[in-house]
């Protein structure tokens, strides 16, 4: 069982990694997507893997299984549905605004004189 | 207990100057001078004292964790220098105020120069070492101000940056260095590290608490190589080049030097650094200041010969010469300062600085000529000057310093070191005071006003009478010495002659030899000229540019403004970590006992895998890869709940639906194919990264899983019930033990809410491709909104609201909570604007998700503040049981009003994200709602200019 949880999260992971990659705003969305669901899935692992004992309290008072990483991940998930919500939103915006999903920035596009490419272009003053 | 008035009088006086500009130069000189005379007062009231032998110290804790101490102490070598930092500095005020031209703002020149004052005093009064570092750079940062005073001309500027950044380039390691001595020594007060040299020089770390000491004090001392900063610094007006470059600001490296003698001065590390660094700086600066046409350069590059000088006197590490060091530093400041000022004037009278272009002045300016050729004299080292006092002593100590095995060599250096400053100083005199009278036709000098000419008087006068009678100055030195040195001096007697010692013949051959080099001038400087001269300015510049070069070239390499670049870097850097701690870590089988794989666990790994092979093999079909992406959501969710996180799978499969919903009405707005962009190798090699971080990560999840581990979480499942009020252990960390996290959390959700809310407040240009993006769908399907789904939604959300308000209430208990009942909730609305249109739910729903996120953060804000209240922590819970008719005996928490807050701001974002995207949306539903075509009629493709076809062919 713990190969499966674990070659999961791998799995999940390296097509995140892939797809993040890529040179399209929404699949690099999804790629993060993807790498969410690893991230979570391998916190929630560090609690180790027990079935059938959630940590719901009971009178039999049977061993729990362990509640700290779940809460660690209830709130990354709702977090990570915050900032794919905001990127995919960002990346929504970009698209209307210039046109094109390209994960790069179009010289056209950039705010004039700004950014890397201008560095060292001013003027000498001295 | 008036000690820090010293220092604090002129530092926050520097305001009054400024606040006076109004009042022009003689005003804003007055509230100057003023400022600094009551700071020399309260300084003179100490010093009876100081003198005799009585430290006087003052000390409050600041933050005593880092060993920060406001704490400062005045003993003879405080004393002397805080003496000589407020005496220079009323004379240079005065000098100033009538050196300033009409055209100079005032206010800025005598602010920059108080704040600098009180900087100076606060290096030399500081008894915590950090204390003094800031004073230090306070120092290299009014000093910049200082230099390039006259910032319209590109000479001060340069100057000004160039001192700044080797200064506080030293700074910066002087930094480093006085953290490892006080670390060593185990306290940050000076007065008690003098204390404990044996254990600083005993410790492994002394080299480097060394070096970078010495690197702060060379830098600022602008010894060798570190010298050329100085003459370049010569840009500034000339009373801050009097007052910076004789007395202050290069004698604070010759303080520390002096100061931490008695922690360095007699270990072996030192002689061997500082004396020769000191001896080579002395010729250098020696060399060059002879062939100078410029006469402040002249100055400058003999400063940095007699910095050299003294420097070279402490790196002896004897305690005569730790006796002769603090001599010249006290003569230096004295002649050299005069010798600025009457520079000045001769700037001022003939409008020229260049000596090729003046002589025989002593005709036109009598007084000036006597004051500066006096003060010459004694840069010299003529007899019956107070130069020639202390440079006998020098000569006498460098005649017993043995370098490398070598009797002769220190001597003999020194001896040159002498001749060459005989010369400068002789050809300084002589070209500008004798000869033929010579200077720019159209100027007129003569000696300017008293003001400008007694502050030099003031300072030649008591150089004639030390040099005649040189035992005036023993108590002072004694006193000043006994500090230096830390301990008894031995026995010795400041005299005019001592007898023919060898001294006395090294400083006759260099006055002879001083006298032939300027009869030989003009051959010696042909071979000079004709022999390669290192260019410090070309190199400190060239290595400038070098620097920013790379750094540019490094920052455009990384930050290309291509996000792959970015998530390129960081993949790469993360799997390198990752291969890193793979290789340096053991890396044994773990021992816990595995589970055994059950069927549904198969099926589902393998649902995943297909799902995730799908995503990215045919990741350019984007309608394909959301509904995997959701499926892999599925399987995720599943898994919580397979392995006891009922919670988890609630959170995670509601969230999935929201997520999905969100990513759908993005995809309707964006292109819906991916074009092939990148070759078959470099996908090739983005596969192998991606593989070797799948592969990385799962290892390391094996690794962890099949390795046992101490919970810390039996704390919060004994503490749940009767601490939290709760059986679901998870929502009771969430609202209770972890409330915290959790109110930081939902502000950051509703903050991203918000910002969406404001990126898609569209430009006309956005609006008008959000409008031919957004296919409606009545144009394909000839029913935007068919009649099931609208139903069905509107059936349930009654239903839904429901089930929300149950999963809410028990979800303290059972699985649930505010977070998953926010979401389901937010999910009922948002299926009605899926299904009705946003113009149909928009009219009906009458509530403001803004006001809902902002409500919900006060409200969990509230409940917490509310258990101040009651005498407790910020949220700290209560509960208790509450009968409710009808329902029974209920149990309630006081974190339910929190939970009730992250409802809110859940519901809140998820309506504000999913309605805002909505309302771009019915953008495309609008523009034609007056001529909405006839049913089973094609869309007609309208021409536009953005670039969504192209995409869409591929």
């Amino acid at each position: 069982m713990e190969m499966l949880v674990a070659s999961a999260i791998g799995i999940l992971t390296g097509a995140g990694v892939y797809l993040v990659l890529r040179r399209r705003t929404l699949t690099v969305v999804v790629g993060l997507t993807l790498l969410s669901y690893g991230v979570n899935l391998f916190l929630f692992a560090m609690g180790r893997l027990t079935i059938d004992r959630p940590p719901v309290l009971t009178d039999g008072g049977a061993p729990y299984s362990d509640p700290l990483p779940q809460a660690l991940v209830l709130t990354a998930i709702v977090i990570s549905f915050g900032m794919t919500a905001l990127v995919v939103v960002l990346a929504l915006r970009g698209f209307l605004d210039t046109g094109t999903d390209d994960s790069a920035i179009r010289e056209a596009d950039m705010v004039r004189g700004f950014g890397p490419r201008h560095l060292g272009t001013e003027a000498r003053k001295d | 207990m008036y000690v820090p008035l010293v220092v604090l009088i002129p530092t926050l006086g520097a305001v009054l100057p400024a606040l006076a500009g109004r009042q022009g130069r003689a005003g804003c000189a007055a509230v100057a001078a003023t400022a600094s005379l009551a700071a020399l007062t309260v300084l003179l009231s100490v010093a009876p004292a100081v003198m005799r032998g009585e430290p006087v110290g003052f000390h409050v804790p600041w933050i005593p964790q880092i060993g920060l101490a406001l704490s400062f102490f005045v003993d003879g070598l405080g004393l002397f220098f805080a003496a000589l930092i407020l005496i220079m500095g009323v004379l240079v005020i005065v000098y100033g105020r009538y050196y300033l031209a009409p055209s100079d703002p005032p206010g800025r020149f005598f602010a920059s120069l108080l704040l600098f004052q009180g900087a100076m005093l606060g290096i030399v009064l500081s008894d915590n070492i950090i204390l003094m570092l800031v004073f230090w750079e306070l120092t290299s940062l009014s000093s910049f101000l200082l230099i390039g005073y006259w910032n319209h001309l590109a000479e001060s500027r340069q100057g000004a940056r160039m001192a700044l950044a080797i200064t506080g380039g030293g700074g910066l390691a002087l930094f480093a260095g006085v953290l490892l001595l006080g670390g060593i020594a185990g306290t940050y007060e000076l007065s008690e590290i003098i204390g404990r040299a044996d254990a600083v020089q005993s410790s492994p770390l002394f080299g480097p608490a060394l070096a970078l000491i010495l690197l702060g004090a060379f830098t600022k001392s602008a010894q060798f190589p570190f010298h050329f900063w100085l003459p370049h610094a010569m840009a500034a007006p000339t009373p801050v080049s009097a007052y910076l470059h004789s007395a202050t600001m290069v004698k604070a490296g010759i303080f520390l030097l002096a100061r931490l003698w008695p922690v360095f001065g007699e270990t072996e590390a030192w002689f061997l650094t500082v004396a020769p660094i000191g001896l080579a700086t002395m010729l250098v600066g020696a060399w060059i200041a002879i062939f100078k046409d410029d006469l402040k350069a002249v100055l400058a590059y003999s400063t940095v010969s007699h910095l050299g000088l003294i420097t070279m006197l402490l790196g002896f590490g004897t305690k005569m010469a730790a006796v002769a060091a603090v001599l010249h530093i006290l003569n230096h400041a004295l002649f050299k300062a005069a010798l600025f000022m009457s520079a000045g004037i001769v700037d001022h009278e003939t409008g020229t600085r260049s000596m090729a272009r003046l002589g025989g002045l002593r005709r036109a300016m009598p007084v000036t000529a006597a004051l500066a050729v006096t003060a010459a004299a004694a840069m010299a080292g003529v007899p019956l000057l107070n130069g020639f006092v202390s440079k006998e002593m020098m000569l006498e100590s460098a005649s017993h310093a043995v370098y490398a095995g070598q009797a002769w060599l220190v001597p003999l250096l020194a001896t040159l070191g002498a001749l060459f400053s005989v010369a400068y100083s002789a050809r300084l005199a002589g070209m500008v005071f004798f000869g033929e009278e010579r200077h720019p036709v159209d100027a007129h000098p003569h000696d300017p006003p008293a003001g400008m000419w007694l502050p030099v008087a003031v300072l030649v006068v008591p150089a004639i009478v030390l040099g005649l009678w040189p035992a005036l100055a023993q108590p002072l030195v004694e006193v000043v010495a006994a500090a230096v040195v830390g301990g008894d001096l031995p026995e010795f007697q400041l005299a005019l002659w001592h007898g023919l010692t060898p001294a006395l013949g090294m400083s006759v051959a260099a006055l002879l030899g001083g006298v032939a080099i300027l009869v030989v001038y003009s051959p010696i400087d042909r071979i000079r000229i004709a022999l390669p001269r290192p260019e410090a300015k070309a190199i400190f510049d060239a290595s400038v540019r070098g620097g920013a070069a790379a750094s540019q070239a490094l920052v455009r390499t990384l930050q290309n403004e291509d996000l792959t670049r970015y998530a390129l870097v960081i993949m790469l850097a993360t799997v390198a970590l990752g291969v890193f701690g793979f290789l340096t870590g053991p890396h044994g089988a773990g021992t816990r006992a595995m589970l055994e794989p059950s069927l549904p666990a198969v099926v589902g790994w393998g649902v995943l895998a297909v799902a995730c092979g799908i995503a990215v093999v045919r990741h350019r079909d984007r309608l394909l890869l959301l509904l995997v992406t959701a499926v892999a959501g599925l399987v995720v969710s599943l898994t919580f709940l397979h392995f006891s996180a009922p919670d988890l799978a609630l959170t995670q499969i509601s969230v999935e639906v929201v997520t999905t919903i969100l990513l759908l009405l993005a995809l309707n707005l964006l292109p819906k194919t991916t074009p092939r962009e990148t070759g078959a190798p470099l996908r090739m090699a983005h596969a192998g990264l991606a593989g070797a971080s799948g592969l990385g990560a799962g290892l390391l999840a094996f690794a962890v899983l099949t390795r046992d581990y101490v919970p810390i979480s039996d704390y919060h499942l004994a503490q749940a019930r009767p601490g939290g009020g709760g059986t679901n252990v998870v929502n009771v960390i969430l609202v209770d033990f972890r409330g915290y996290d959790t109110f930081g959390e939902i502000i950051v959700l509703g903050i991203a809410a918000l910002v969406i809310f404001a990126l898609l407040e569209l430009s006309a240009k956005a609006r008008r491709a959000a409008g031919w993006a957004a296919r409606a769908p009545s144009y394909r399907t000839g029913s935007a909104h068919p009649i099931m789904l609208v139903v069905t939604t509107r059936l349930l959300l009654p239903l839904v609201l429901t089930a929300g308000v149950y999963i809410f209430l028990r979800g303290h208990n059972l699985p649930g909570g505010g977070f998953i009942a926010g979401i389901v909730v937010g999910i009922a609305f948002i299926m009605q604007y899926v299904a009705s249109g946003y113009a149909w739910a928009d009219e009906r729903f009458h509530f403001d998700p803004q006001r809902m996120i902002a409500a919900g953060v006060l409200l969990a804000g509230l409940t917490g503040v509310g258990s101040w209240a009651f005498g407790h922590p910020f949220l700290t819970s209560t509960h208790g049981h509450v009968h409710i008719p009808l329902i029974g005996d209920v149990e309630l928490a006081s974190v339910l009003l929190f939970d009730l807050g992250v409802f809110l701001v859940v519901v809140g974002t998820v309506l504000l994200a999913l309605a805002t995207i909505a309302a771009v949306e019915s953008i495309g539903d609008r523009r034609p709602a007056d001529d909405r075509p006839a049913a089973g009629e094609r869309r007609p493709i309208p021409a536009r200019p953005v670039r969504i076809e192209e995409e869409e062919r591929v």
